[in-house]
C-alpha cells in the first residue's frame, strides 16, 4: 500500500536536520569585516604619515573613504555587484550614525574636562552675594541660582502640567470637534522660539504691570515652553490606555468623569509623570526667556513674586559674558551641574516610561 | 397558585436617555477649556506682540521688511526720532533663513542615514543605546550648545571653513570678500545642525518603522538585497515624512537664540558669503539689542519677534501638514 509505505520510509538524515541560519555572520565573515576595518585604520594612519594632509578631519576622512572602497570591492569580488552596493550602502549609514553621536560625546567629555576643576563643596554651599567675578574658586557659588532654576521649574510646572494633561485629556478622552484643530494648534506652539515666549510676557505682563524684574515672569515664560512636551507625551501615554478600562469603568456605572478621574489618569499615572519629568529636562535649561524676565540676581532670593532671581542658565551666561578666568571656571563647572540635573532627569523620565502602563 | 395572573401589570419602558450628568457638563467644559488655551495662548502671543510691534511696522512700512538698518537715534526729549531712526530686518531675516538651510543640508542627510541605521541596520541592543543617546541630545539646553560650539567645534569648523574656501572656493557662496573666518553663518549652521540631529532622526525614524512589513518581505522575496529594498520600498514611503520632519527641524533653527548668539557674528548688512564671520539672526538680534535698547526700540524689537513668531508659525504648520499627510498616506 502507498500510504504504508510512505509512512514507513523516512529518511535519517531529514529527521534530525540542524536548523541553519544562512543570513547571520559566520565567523568567517566576522574576521573579514574585522580585517576591513583594521585595514582602513592602516590606510588612514599610512596616508596621513606620508602626505601633508593632517588632522583629525583627514584621519577621518581617509579612513571613511578607505573603508568604503575596501568593503565596496571584497563584496562585490565574493557575490556581485548588487552586494558591493548594499555593503556601500551599509557602510554609508553606519556612519551616518557614527557622526550623530559624535558630538553628545564631545560635549560630554569637554563639559566634564572643563567643569570638574569648578567643583568643591563651597560652589554648592555659597551664592555670589559676596564674591566678585575674579574672587578665589573657594568663594561664591551657585546656591542661588539651584535655588532659583528650582523655584522657577516647581512654578512653571504647577501653571504648565495641569494644562498640557487637560490638552492630553481632551484629544483622548472627549474627541471633540476641536480635536484636529487642537493637535494642530499644539505642534504649532512647540515650534515657538523661546524669545518670542520671552517677548510675550514682556509685553503682556512686564511693560503694563510689574515693570520689573521677578522669578514668576520667568516661570510663566517657561510654562508656555513645556505645556506643548507636557500635552504631546501625556496624549501618548493615555492613547495606550486600553479602551476595555475605560468601558469597564462606564459598565460599572460611572460617569465619564468618575471613568476618567478613578481609572484612566491613575493607570496612566507613571506615564503622567514621566511626561512632567521631560517637560521639566526642556525648560531646565532654557536660557533666552530667563535673561529678559528674571534680572538673574547674585544672592538667594526664595521669592519669585519680587526681586530678581538668580538661576543656572543665567548664572552661565553671566559667567562667559564677564570672562575672567575665575567666573569662566564657574560657569563650567555650572554648566555640569546642569548637564547632570538634565541626565538625571532624562534617566528618570526613561525609567518611568519603560514601566509597563497600569502599574 | 397559578403562574398565570390575571392582570399582568406590564412595567413601562424606562426612558434611556444619554443626556449627560451634571458632573460630566463640568467635567467636559473644564477638560475643552484647557485643550482651547494652546489656541489662546497663540492667539494672545499674537496680539500682545503686534500691539508693541504696531507702532514701528508702521512708522517703518515696507523698509522693516526691506531694510536692513538698524538705528535707533534718539531726539532732545530722548524721544525715538522717526526721521532718523531706521528699523529693517532683511539682513536678519536672510541671515535667519540661511543659518537654518546650512542646518537642514548638514543636519538632515546625516539624521535619514542615522534613522535607517536604527531602523533597519542596528541590532536591538545598539538601537535602544543610540536611541536613548540621541533623545537625551534632544534635552540638552541650548546654551550648552552654544559654548561647546563656542569653544570645543568652533576652532575645528573654522579649519574646515578654509579648507572649504580653498578647494571649493570657486562657487559664490564659498567666497571670502576678506580673510576673517570665525563666528561665521557656516559654524552656526554646523550647531544648529547638530541641534536638529536629534528630531529630524526620531521623526524619520518613527517613520521608517511605519512601512508595511508585507512590502518589505515582498521585497526581499523577489531577492532584493537590503539596500535595494530601502531604496525601492522604504524610502518612497518615508520620503513625504522626511520632508516635513525637515521643515520641523528648520523651524527650529530658525527660533534658536541662545546658541546662534554665542558662535554667530551679526552684521547689520545682508552677506551671502557663509563661511564669511559676519551674519544675521533675529532671535540673537533681539537677545543683543535688548539689554542697551530704551523702550521705543523694544517696540522695535517686539515687531521683529513678531516677524520671527509669524515666520516659524508657518514653517512648523507647513511641515506639519506634510508630516501628517505622508504618515496617513497608505499606499
Amino acid at each position: 500500500m502507498s500510504i504504508n509505505s510512505s509512512a514507513q520510509v523516512q529518511n535519517p538524515n531529514t529527521a534530525n536536520a540542524k536548523p541553519t541560519r544562512p543570513w547571520t555572520a559566520s565567523p568567517k565573515d566576522r574576521s573579514i569585516s574585522a580585517l576591513i576595518l583594521l585595514a582602513s585604520v592602516a590606510i588612514s594612519v599610512l596616508v596621513v604619515a606620508v602626505t601633508p594632509m593632517k588632522g583629525k578631519l583627514a584621519y577621518f576622512a581617509v579612513f571613511f573613504l578607505s573603508l568604503l572602497i575596501i568593503d565596496y570591492t571584497v563584496s562585490r569580488a565574493k557575490a556581485g555587484k548588487q552586494a558591493g552596493v548594499d555593503s556601500l550602502f551599509r557602510a554609508l549609514v553606519a556612519m551616518g550614525m557614527a557622526i550623530a553621536v559624535t558630538p553628545i560625546l564631545s560635549i560630554l567629555y569637554s563639559v566634564w574636562e572643563r567643569g570638574h576643576k569648578g567643583l568643591r563643596l563651597a560652589l554648592f554651599t555659597t551664592d555670589m552675594h559676596n564674591a566678585s567675578p575674579t574672587s578665589p574658586l573657594s568663594q561664591g557659588g551657585i546656591l542661588h541660582a539651584i535655588i532659583g532654576t528650582g523655584l522657577l521649574v516647581i512654578f512653571a510646572v504647577i501653571v504648565s502640567v495641569p494644562i498640557g494633561i487637560l490638552t492630553a485629556l481632551y484629544l483622548t478622552e472627549i474627541k471633540g470637534r476641536f480635536t484636529r484643530p487642537i493637535k494642530f494648534l499644539v505642534q504649532a506652539m512647540s515650534g515657538i522660539p523661546s524669545i518670542v515666549a520671552g517677548l510675550f510676557i514682556l509685553a503682556a505682563i512686564v511693560y503694563p504691570f510689574t515693570k520689573s524684574f521677578n522669578g514668576i515672569q520667568g516661570s510663566l515664560a517657561l510654562a508656555i515652553l513645556m505645556i506643548p512636551t507636557v500635552a504631546r507625551t501625556s496624549e501618548e501615554v493615555l492613547q495606550l490606555i486600553p479602551n476595555e478600562l475605560r468601558e469597564a469603568g462606564v459598565a460599572l456605572g460611572g460617569t465619564q468623569w468618575r471613568t476618567v478621574a478613578m481609572v484612566v489618569v491613575p493607570a496612566a499615572r507613571s506615564g503622567l509623570i514621566t511626561a512632567m519629568i521631560l517637560g521639566i529636562a526642556r525648560i531646565a535649561g532654557e536660557t533666552a526667556p530667563i535673561l529678559l524676565l528674571t534680572g538673574g540676581g547674585d544672592g538667594v532670593n526664595t521669592n519669585v513674586f519680587n526681586g530678581s532671581m538668580g538661576s543656572l542658565p543665567f548664572y552661565i551666561f553671566k559667567g562667559f559674558t564677564i570672562g575672567t578666568d575665575e567666573s569662566v571656571t564657574r560657569a563650567w563647572a555650572a554648566i555640569l551641574v546642569l548637564l547632570v540635573l538634565v541626565i538625571i532627569l532624562f534617566t528618570l523620565a526613561r525609567y518611568l516610561g519603560n514601566r509597563k502602563v497600569g502599574k | 397558585m397559578s403562574l398565570t395572573q390575571e392582570n399582568p401589570v406590564i412595567p413601562a419602558k424606562r426612558a434611556l436617555t444619554t443626556k449627560p450628568r451634571f458632573s460630566d457638563k463640568v467635567f467636559r467644559g473644564v477638560v475643552t477649556a484647557g485643550g482651547l488655551s494652546s489656541l489662546v495662548i497663540l492667539g494672545l502671543i499674537f496680539l500682545f506682540l503686534l500691539s508693541q510691534g504696531y507702532e514701528t511696522i508702521k512708522s517703518q512700512g515696507l523698509y522693516f521688511l526691506t531694510g536692513s538698518d538698524w538705528v535707533a537715534t534718539l531726539d532732545a526729549a530722548g524721544k525715538i526720532d522717526p526721521t532718523q531712526s531706521h528699523f529693517g530686518i532683511a539682513a536678519m531675516i536672510i541671515g535667519t533663513l540661511l543659518c537654518a538651510s546650512i542646518a537642514v543640508v548638514i543636519g538632515v542627510p546625516i539624521s535619514v542615514l542615522s534613522a535607517i541605521f536604527l531602523t533597519f541596520y542596528a541590532p536591538e541592543s545598539i538601537k535602544k543605546l543610540m536611541v536613548s543617546i540621541i533623545d537625551l541630545m534632544a534635552a540638552f539646553p541650548s546654551i550648552l550648545f552654544g559654548l561647546w560650539g563656542f569653544f570645543v567645534l568652533g576652532p575645528s569648523a573654522e579649519y574646515w571653513a578654509r579648507l572649504l574656501h580653498k578647494y571649493l572656493g570657486f562657487i559664490p557662496i564659498f567666497s571670502m570678500p576678506v580673510d576673517f573666518y570665525s563666528r561665521s553663518p557656516f559654524v552656526a549652521g554646523v550647531v544648529l545642525a547638530i541641534m536638529i540631529i536629534p528630531i529630524v532622526t526620531s521623526i524619520s525614524r518613527e517613520i521608517f518603522a511605519q512601512t508595511p512589513l508585507d512590502r518589505i518581505q515582498a521585497a526581499y522575496a523577489l531577492g532584493a538585497t537590503r539596500w535595494a529594498m530601502i531604496r525601492n520600498v522604504a524610502f518612497p514611503y518615508a520620503r513625504g515624512g522626511i520632508v516635513g520632519g525637515s521643515m520641523l527641524g528648520l523651524g527650529r533653527a530658525m527660533g534658536e537664540t541662545v546658541a546662534v548668539y554665542t558662535v554667530l557674528n551679526i552684521i547689520y548688512k545682508i552677506n551671502w558669503h557663509v563661511l564669511l564671520g559676519a551674519g544675521g539672526n533675529v532671535a540673537s538680534m533681539i537677545l543683543l539689542k535688548f539689554g542697551e535698547a530704551g523702550p521705543a526700540e523694544v517696540k522695535a524689537l517686539m515687531a521683529a519677534g513678531l516677524a520671527l513668531f509669524i515666520l516659524t508659525l508657518l514653517v512648523n504648520s507647513l511641515a506639519d501638514f506634510i508630516v501628517n499627510r505622508s504618515s496617513k498616506a497608505g499606499r
